[in-house]
């Protein structure tokens, strides 16, 4: 039977555009360009090349976002993926990780799976627990923060390499996985492969498809609530000497006028 | 007074660093209770009880090393249930690490509340605990909180002082029952991470970061010279893990590590957003580095136009020179 692989990724502020909140204290997606967000393009490629190693496999790729979010499932499905399916609904402007993760839950559920890969955090958010709480609410194994994945005879293996020590994991399928970007450079779309993905199938899903009401999705239905947002103020410009052989020297002497030695 | 839970980091006893910052903060919300897990949970309890915990629940069993992450949603939920029984729970505050937010966020599924990751700091509230953020690459400060259930909050290194507030720190057992989900992904071996001698990076009052700059692995030597000086942590840009010269367990920056040291000093990097997200907190920045023109200027107290193998070893010399 063929391996149904299931790829979430995340349309996102471009992260060195003048990113900003919007009044309404959530992301603003209207002043700088979104794409697909970089660490999902880690997430695509582990999905293909474990594709590439399975006898049969299939990928869909999954977003929860705007009508723009269609730009992040089309660069995935240029990349190689061979299906889409957008959830869209304006009930889930400002939702939080918990929602969010409520929407792929059930979107992952009725798409059908057998691996779900993820990438290790948004650029956006960067919260990095959006995998680990899928596997929850899926109530499957969570493999995550891989730097190695393979997949061999219905079981996950990969390589995490944690703050003080490196493991080697196993689950059985079905699982969650996440990869981080040491699991290896993500391949650039072909021109061929550009052209495929216009032809590819994007499925659109709203709420009431996946029977989620709009009280537990958005803003008013979100765990959290951001009060305030302030911008960082710039820091006061410092000192900048040129080095003329005793830069080393001068930097030991405001180094000791800070105290730091 | 209500209570706040602690999730303990340590190795085999001996408690981390972040885990006593997370005591000084929960003290300013409530009376903390820490919870430990693991091999060595006991030997926790005297450090714990000096910097403020009333009380340690402990649980030992080898599910928590031979699983990955759930066997300790399973002991903290256990931890949850029992001291919301007894009273009221104000908060559970959890270290940012990796391992910290999933097992934070998968407990925070479970029992119905929002989560918070990543604080910097933490604060009384009227309506809660109110956590200070950082976001976009640290360019914004946010303030939140979490507006239902009881507050899971995780909190990065360096956010608050350790110190000292001894309290009881009773000792209990902690009774936990395994779901069907603990034992899903099993660790099948773990290699330790080797130990450098120098500070861990998050944890670090001082960081002496190498970027492209560096040219080189062999030439890390100068980078690790000066930060043995200063009794630093050594930090790598994405450029420098990326060409394989420093591993990537000390990459700063979006996708590796965000350090908040007193000092941090930048050599060769040029201070491209990726790293900016990592490091833009830091108190003191002090960059070198050949370009005139390179962005991370913008953030430094004080920076050296120049090379790098010419000002680093210059300052090498004089900080042991000063320090005798």
């Amino acid at each position: 039977m063929s391996l149904r692989i299931v790829v979430c990724v995340k349309y996102v502020p471009d992260a060195t555009g003048d990113r900003h909140f919007a009044d309404d204290l959530t992301v603003d997606r209207d002043d700088v360009d979104g794409l697909l967000s970089e660490l999902d393009e880690y997430a695509v490629e582990q999905a293909l090349q474990i594709a590439e190693e399975a006898d049969d496999a299939e990928i869909t790729v999954l977003t929860v976002g705007p009508e723009d979010a269609k730009d992040a499932l089309r660069k995935a499905l240029s990349m190689g993926a061979d299906k889409a399916v957008h959830v869209e609904d304006d009930d889930l402007h400002g939702t939080d990780v918990m929602g969010t993760s409520l929407v792929l839950a059930k979107a992952i559920e009725k798409t059908g799976y057998d691996l779900v890969v993820c990438g290790m955090a948004s650029t956006d958010g960067t919260m990095g627990v959006l995998p680990a709480v899928l596997a929850e609410r899926l109530g499957v194994p969570q493999v995550t923060l891989l730097s190695e994945v393979s997949v061999e005879d219905g079981t996950v293996k990969g390589r995490r390499d944690g703050d003080t020590a490196s493991e080697q994991l196993e689950a059985s399928l079905p699982a969650v996985v996440s990869v981080t970007d040491q699991s290896g450079e993500a391949r650039y779309p072909s021109f061929k492969g550009i052209m495929a993905a216009k032809k590819k199938p994007v499925e659109s899903l709203d709420l009431s498809d996946l029977d989620i009401e709009a009280e537990e999705v958005g803003l008013e239905g979100s765990w959290t609530a951001v009060d305030s947002a302030a911008e960082r103020p710039a820091r006061t410009a410092g000192t900048i000497v040129k080095d003329e052989g005793e830069g080393g020297k001068q930097l030991a002497e405001y180094l000791a006028s800070q105290k730091f030695i | 007074m209500a209570e706040v839970l602690v999730y303990v980091d340590h190795v085999d006893g001996a408690v981390r660093k972040p885990t006593l910052e997370l005591l000084t903060l929960a003290r300013r919300i409530g009376e903390p209770v820490a919870v430990a897990l693991g091999s060595g949970a006991e030997a926790t309890a005297a450090t714990l009880a000096e910097h403020g915990a009333v009380k340690v629940l402990t649980a030992d069993a080898p599910e928590f090393a031979d699983y990955l992450v759930v066997p300790k949603v399973d002991a903290l939920q256990a931890a949850y249930e029992a001291v919301s029984a007894g009273g009221s729970l104000a908060a559970v505050l959890v270290p940012s690490s990796a391992e910290g937010k999933e097992i934070a966020a998968r407990l925070a599924v479970r029992i119905g509340s929002g989560i918070i990751t990543d604080a910097v700091d933490l604060e009384a509230g009227d309506e809660g605990p109110v956590a200070t953020q950082s976001a976009f690459a640290a360019a914004f400060t946010t303030k939140s909180r979490v507006s239902k259930g009881t507050p899971v909050i995780t909190v990065k290194p360096n956010s608050a002082p350790v110190e000292a507030a001894p309290a009881a720190g009773a000792v209990e057992a902690l009774n936990v029952t395994f779901g069907d989900k603990a034992t899903g992904t099993k660790v099948v071996s773990r290699t330790p991470r080797e130990s450098t001698g120098r500070p861990e990076l998050t944890e670090a009052a001082i960081v002496v970061s190498g970027g492209r700059g560096v040219n080189g692995a062999e030439n890390f030597s100068v980078i690790e010279a000066l930060a043995d000086s200063l009794g630093a942590a050594v930090g790598a840009s994405r450029a420098a893990v990326d060409a394989g010269w420093y591993p990537h367990s000390n990459q700063v920056g979006q996708t590796g590590k965000s350090v908040s040291p007193q000092l941090y000093i930048a050599s060769g990097i040029s201070g491209a957003i990726q790293h900016r997200a990592g490091m833009q907190t830091s108190k003191t920045i002090v960059a070198v580095n050949k370009d005139p023109e390179a962005p991370i200027f913008d953030l430094v107290d004080y920076g050296v136009v120049g090379d790098l193998f010419e000002v680093v070893p210059q300052l090498t010399e004089e900080v042991k020179a000063r320090k005798g």
